[in-house]
């Protein structure tokens, strides 16, 4: 196949199968180099020190916080929502369940630890990611059940303005919504009884 | 409609064949190239120098997308790409030792055109283009060196900028209109980056490809002068050449492994390379009220850089200088000799060539170092070989006895 | 704040050179006890983590009060040196700064003009910009001059602004000077040459901790200026022996096919 033509190769004793060989082999020694030689630039995407570095835990004191009192806060460029919940509200989740598209959180993202009925560690801190699941704009509180702008079935929680989706105080996404999971949970942890770390749970042992 | 002589394809390569010609270009460029068979090691360089641009357009591309141009900002920039990015630091190294790998390989390649008569005709316009690639080179790596915004980066630009100002007339307004500002500020650092990242490497390309066509045109030259498209075959082919591919494809990656090995062991282990390809005052931020002790550019512009000091008025320094790279141009017109191969000159060319070569090297060593009398008288000396080549070259070519050039290529010198 | 007052420490140490006055220059001594500093080097491996942590901990104790290193975080500096993020924490960041921030000093600039007559330079490339002989030959260079307002001058570098701040570790040393004699142009020239050094004052070390209190310093900074360094000698090592297989292999290939030319 790749038998040269031109000034006077003689074609007889030419070992076809060595030069075969080398060929592969040097093709598939090229074909690792290269593979070694990508990595570099691929990995200098992944996010630089800086970034880690800015990603790191971020502390917020929840003694403070009113029941139905939110505070947004940016931990790794994302919205966080820490919303203080009364204990009424909290009862009130269970009451959700048959319209909830993921009422066990199933099929959303959240660690272990708010994979339950209210999504978090303590029943009156709700933290979660403000990004809707559906194409990721910014749900606004309602924590008015009927609220007037939303109607008499609302049973308070988040709705977001872009394309109607809606989700109740444990963030999770109600029926005729058009995001189909959950709102996220991010991995927090509390240091001590009023202070909450974003960003820092068992898994990740403080590690941004 | 109908396709040209049983050409059809099958599959996907007949369906882009239909729209593109791409199998006749690769066997017009590779398969039915008829390259010399007797290239020796001086014609590595061509093949490694589009190696070297294309690891500078791969290391660059990626530097631009951490680097922060701006007086501000570019030198706390080129320090978190060399400590937080991954692999920054290397990225980082392959860029800087590319630079200088580049003048290396691109100084060999051109020293292979006066070896072998490689600029004379039919190759006027290869050389022409060729110089032109040169030129580029010395814009792009200049301006290159001033991004990092350390304190030999300001004040490199700072005194190659000021030669401009040697021009009658227009010399002082020009220098204002290139620096943007008074002085070299960030309005400068923003156009060379610029200019660095997309204008002279849109140029560089462009040069290359002309380059490329026009050696395609005329065919390479060979260590023995001779044309081998002379003595054809009875096939129509040259009895000296061989296809380019499988042989010289073959032979060049070999080329390319060498060369990997020598730019590898000083990126990873040598990057500064003593402190000649990245000098140790740019490790010290911008600062227009403190001077390095000396200031030097990099090591492939101090052979002129020699010169420009040799002569005690800036004026004329600065037009020797600018003479002494245009006279490269002249180079095929300059040259009577009939015969084109060093191999085949007289004792006068070679006698010549010699003191270029060596007064070339010299220079570039004096260059580097601080102009103390001595050296400045030594630079006056070693600039005087360097011109004599190109100044006497009309007489002493026709003079030189030659010696007969065979008419089959020879394999040892 | 432990800052201001390591620089107290510093500035109170520098006080004796002021009375340990003597003119500094001798007449030519039969004696060659000459010191050639300038071929001193700093042999630093900064491979060598050992050494390196003892470095970090000098420059956060006797250093940082001045110097920043804006490029090296905490953080970063205990991963590469193997420090614990407790140790890292208890003894290395004496201000409130975080593992992930970087290693600033907490003096003011503006303040430090005034007192030194420039702003302590950041440290991060001096290793780089200057050389590790250099740092090395600085740190042990200084002696006692009473004509300047620190006390202190330094052979690498003369008239620095920098005072003496390691003296209490090193002692006082005063330099000897000697005349020598030359024709300079056709005509006698006499000018004053260092000759040695004599120590005035013991501080807490001798010379041989001294030393390497210093040679550990300089390694430190010479870390700090490339962090990378180690690891790209050991990727490098690997790269390379790809390299020679590679070429190798090509070079068998290339002679296969060559062997059709003739």
């Amino acid at each position: 196949m790749m038998s040269a033509a031109g000034s006077g190769p003689d074609d007889q004793g030419v070992d076809q199968s060595r030069r075969k060989f080398l060929t592969v082999a040097t093709s598939a020694t090229a074909a690792v180099g290269a593979v070694f030689a990508a990595t570099p630039f691929v990995s200098s995407w992944k996010p630089s020190e800086r970034a880690r570095a800015a990603g790191a835990p971020v502390e917020l004191d929840v003694s403070q916080l009113e029941p139905g009192q939110m505070v947004t806060l940016i931990w790794r460029k994302q919205p966080i929502y820490v919303v203080r919940r009364s204990a009424e509200e909290v009862k009130a989740l269970p009451a959700n369940d048959s319209r909830l598209k993921d009422p066990t959180s199933a099929e959303s993202d959240q660690p272990p630890y708010a994979k339950n009925e209210m999504r978090s560690r303590r029943a009156d801190v709700l933290v979660l990611i403000g990004t809707c699941t559906h194409l990721g704009c910014l749900p606004k509180p309602h924590f008015q059940p009927a609220d007037v702008e939303i109607g008499p079935d609302w049973p308070g929680g988040f709705f977001c303005p872009c394309h109607g989706s809606k989700f109740d105080l444990a963030g999770r996404v109600l029926d005729g919504s058009p995001a189909s999971v959950n709102l996220r949970i991010p991995p927090y942890s509390f240091k001590n009884d009023s202070t909450l770390v974003i960003g820092t749970d068992e898994s990740t042992q403080g590690v941004a | 409609m109908a396709a040209p002589e049983g050409t059809a394809k099958p599959g996907l390569w007949g369906w882009i064949n239909k729209r593109l010609p791409a199998e006749d270009f690769v066997r017009s460029q590779l398969l039915e190239y008829y390259a010399p068979k007797n290239f020796n090691v001086w014609y590595f360089f061509g093949s490694l120098a589009l190696l070297v641009l294309v690891i500078q357009l791969l290391s660059g591309i990626f530097l631009t997308m951490f680097y922060k141009v701006g007086e501000a900002t570019a030198f706390d920039s080129v320090e978190y790409i060399m400590r937080e990015v991954n692999y920054g630091w290397l990225i980082r190294y392959l860029h800087s030792t590319g630079a200088s790998a580049f003048f290396v390989v691109v100084y060999l390649h051109m020293f292979r055109a006066l070896l072998y008569g490689s600029y004379k005709a039919p190759r006027e316009l290869l050389w022409l283009f060729g110089m032109l690639v040169y030129l580029a080179l010395m814009a792009e790596a200049f301006m290159g060196y001033v991004l990092p915004w350390g304190n030999m980066s300001y004040w490199g630009a700072q005194v190659i900028v000021n030669l401009f100002s040697t021009i009658p007339v227009v010399g002082p307004g020009l220098v204002e209109w290139i620096r943007g500002d008074y002085g070299i500020a960030d309005a400068t650092l923003n156009r060379f980056f610029a200019l660095h990242v997309v204008a002279v490497p849109l140029g560089l390309l462009l040069l290359v490809a002309l380059h490329l066509v026009a050696l395609r045109q005329v065919g390479s030259n060979n260590p023995d002068g001779i044309e081998i498209k002379e003595h054809k075959g009875p096939d129509g082919k040259p009895l000296d050449g061989i296809p380019f591919h499988p042989y010289y494809t073959v032979k060049d990656v070999v080329g390319v492994g060498v060369f990997l090995i020598a730019f590898a062991v000083v990126v990873f282990f040598v990057p500064t390379f003593n402190d000649i390809f990245l000098e140790k005052p740019n490790f010290e931020p911008a600062n227009p009220l403190s001077t390095p002790e000396h200031i030097a550019p990099v090591w492939y512009f101090t052979p002129f850089y020699a010169m420009l000091r040799a002569v005690p008025d800036q004026r004329l320094g600065a037009l020797l200088m600018l003479l002494a790279i245009l006279a490269f141009f002249f180079l095929p017109w300059l040259d009577r000799s009939p015969v084109k191969s060093v191999r085949y000159r007289g004792w006068i060319y070679r006698a010549f060539l010699t003191v270029f070569t060596v007064s070339f090297l010299v220079l570039m060593y004096l260059g580097l170092k601080p102009a103390s009398v001595a050296y400045v008288y030594a630079a006056r000396v070693f600039t005087a070989g360097y011109f004599a080549f190109f100044v006497l070259m009309p007489f002493y070519t026709r003079w030189d006895r030659t010696r007969p050039v065979p008419t089959r290529v020879t394999f040892h010198a | 704040m432990l800052k201001p007052a390591t620089l107290l420490i510093a500035l109170v140490s520098a006080a004796p050179l002021l009375t340990a006055a003597e003119s500094a220059a001798e007449p030519a001594a039969a004696e060659s006890k000459a010191v050639d500093w300038q071929s001193w080097h700093a042999g630093n491996d900064v491979r060598n983590t050992a050494s390196l942590q003892r470095g970090v901990r000098n420059f956060v104790n006797y250093c940082q009060g001045c110097h920043s290193l804006k490029y090296m975080r905490y953080s970063r500096m205990a991963s590469d040196l193997h420090i614990p993020e407790e140790q890292l924490r208890t003894y290395l960041i004496l201000t409130g700064d975080k593992p992930g921030d970087y290693m600033l000093s907490s003096m003011p600039a503006a303040d430090s003009e005034t007192w030194f007559g420039k702003t302590p330079p950041d440290l991060s490339l001096i290793a780089r910009s200057r050389g590790a002989d250099y740092l090395y030959r600085f740190l042990k260079t200084f002696y006692a001059d009473p004509s300047r307002q620190s006390g202190a001058n330094n052979l690498q570098l003369a008239n620095a602004a920098m005072p003496a701040v390691l003296s209490s570790l090193e002692g006082v040393k005063r330099a000897v000077f000697v005349n020598r004699e030359s024709i300079v142009g056709g005509k006698p020239v006499t000018e004053k040459v260092f000759d040695h050094f004599e120590m005035v004052s013991p501080g807490a070390m001798d010379a041989a901790q001294f030393d390497a209190f210093v040679r550990d310093t300089v390694n430190f900074l010479d870390y700090v200026g490339e962090p990378a360094q180690a690891t790209r000698v050991d990727i490098g090592v690997w790269v390379v022996l790809f390299l020679l297989v590679f070429t190798w292999l090509a070079w068998l290939l290339k002679h296969e096919y060559w062997k059709d030319v003739h």
